[in-house]
């Protein structure tokens, strides 16, 4: 009976392969494994602050300039700076190409990364200035959100901005019938729910929560043990590329 | 319980300190914990914890002299870039007292000034000034920009580092606590004090430094004129071809 059950799951998701032990998902992964993590702080020479990160096969570039003069004076905040924040996608980061320019997917995920951020900045030491921050995806595989939000606060640190902590974003989810952590394209696309996260580690607030898809109350709560167990890992790999950017 | 050490390098949100220690520069307290705000080095005197910052802006301080920029011309000031998230303005009265003159015969767009600040208000306008020695405009040299907390490190101890520089290369050196460096000599000379600048500010937070760029500099000038001797000669030699 059982034998049955799966052999007709097989059939209806073509991305899942035969199963065997406790490596289940479509890349071989456990139901709590990351794809593989780098991290590179300081590659743009003209930037105040930058970095790069891949995760998987997603390569994000985040670029910080600031704090800066604000000419526009309807946005400035007389007690503090703003964070501006623009997420976009190449061209060539998927495999049909995408038209270029905002829509309305990249205006939403820029509008969020800035609120992600906006806890963990000490704005009110720059009043009357902008603090802006420009990811630019290079490559997608799903999880783009929170590898530009992980990247973006790796380039706010490397640019010398005061902050409580550095903001980590992992995502977690349901595939297949089972809660796993950090999200394939194929595992989102196909997938029953995806719930990307944002936190700061050291204190454990999040700044970022997000899901689409159905999820149990109960289901909810283990994807999001999952997704801040990722959020810690990806924590730790922001320190040392910051660290390993000094020799240290 | 103090968790790191003196001189360690520390990331935003680093746990410095628990229990009776006092948050300095760059650090900020959460309940009994003293954090670090920024990518830095640990500094600990006695009971005070500071973070000294690898990487800042400058921000405006009244009686800092600084390099800028003149980025415009208005009816009766000069709007400048100082490299910092406020630009600063210099008042036509600084420069003429009570006479009235065109603005643009004295200073233009483009034009390098060597100036004080005066004051920063609550709007954090930044008002500059002339008066004092040595302020005044650049003519010719060129800019080289570096992070302001690097600056220190760029003097070195009562000026020993920058002085060595302006020893070895003749070239004169005017630094702005702006993180914005003057140079003016030879042109060849110009490129090696970028280059020794440059170095120094991506190994502030390294010891021995002044040792190093001492050693450096006579590397850099050793072999420039190595390499003029090298290319005369050659040069020689073709003409030589060229006549046979």
């Amino acid at each position: 009976m059982i034998i049955i059950l799966t052999s007709k799951s097989i059939g209806e998701n073509k991305g899942s392969l035969i199963t065997s032990g406790t490596k289940k998902r479509p890349d071989g992964r456990a139901f709590d494994e990351m794809r593989p993590l780098k991290i590179e702080a300081g590659v743009l020479e003209r930037a105040d602050g930058s970095a790069y990160l891949e995760i998987g096969d997603n390569k994000v570039l985040a670029a910080v300039y600031g704090p800066r003069e604000l000419h526009v004076r309807r946005l400035l905040k007389p007690n503090m700076a703003i964070l501006r924040c623009r997420y976009n996608m190449a061209p060539f980061s998927v495999g049909d190409r995408k038209r270029p320019g905002p829509d309305r997917r990249s205006v939403e995920i820029s509008k969020l990364t800035a609120e992600a951020l906006n806890p963990s900045v000490f704005l009110e030491k720059f009043p009357r200035s902008t603090i802006d921050i420009f990811i630019e995806v290079l490559q997608a595989e799903g999880g783009t959100r929170c590898a530009g939000i992980s990247a973006a606060s790796v380039a706010l640190a490397d640019a010398g901005i005061p902050m409580r902590d550095m903001v980590a974003a992992c995502a977690a989810g349901k595939s297949d019938g089972k809660v796993i952590m950090d999200l394939s394209e194929v595992e989102d696309k196909e997938g029953e729910a995806d719930v990307p996260i944002a936190m700061m580690p050291r204190t454990g607030d999040i700044t970022l929560l997000q899901m689409d898809g159905h999820l149990t109350s109960s289901e909810f709560e283990q994807a999001l043990d999952l997704a801040i167990k990722g959020c810690k890992t990806i924590s730790e790999e922001q320190k040392k590329a910051i660290k390993n950017r000094y020799g240290d | 319980m103090l968790l790191v050490e003196d001189k360690q390098i520390v990331v935003p949100g680093e746990i410095l300190a628990e229990g009776d220690y006092h948050s300095g520069r760059g650090t900020f307290k959460e309940v009994d914990k003293i954090c670090s705000s920024l990518v830095g080095l640990v500094a600990v005197r006695d009971k005070k914890i500071s973070v000294i910052p690898l990487q800042s802006k400058y921000i405006p301080k009244r009686g800092d002299v600084v390099i800028g920029k003149i980025s415009d011309i208005r009816f009766s000031m000069w709007n400048l870039d100082i490299n910092s998230p406020y630009s600063g303005i210099l008042p036509a009265a600084e420069v003429f007292g009570k006479d009235k003159r065109e603005l643009s015969r004295a200073f233009d767009v483009g034009d390098v000034l060597f100036l004080r600040v005066v004051d920063v208000d609550e709007v954090k306008k930044v008002k500059l000034g002339l008066k004092g020695r040595g302020l005044g405009k650049f003519r010719g040299g060129i800019l080289i920009y570096i992070t302001p907390t690097k600056v220190p490190r760029l003097i070195g101890k009562k000026g020993s580092m920058i002085n060595m520089i302006k020893d070895q290369t003749r070239c004169e050196v005017v630094v702005g606590q702006n993180g914005i460096v003057w140079v003016k000599g030879k042109p060849e000379m110009e490129r090696v004090v970028q280059k020794v600048v440059k170095t120094i500010e991506e190994e502030a937070h390294t010891s021995g430094l002044t040792d190093r760029i001492r050693d450096m500099l006579l590397e850099l000038l050793g072999k420039n004129d190595n390499k003029d001797e090298k290319t005369t000669k050659e040069e020689d030699d073709f003409k030589e071809e060229l006549i046979q």
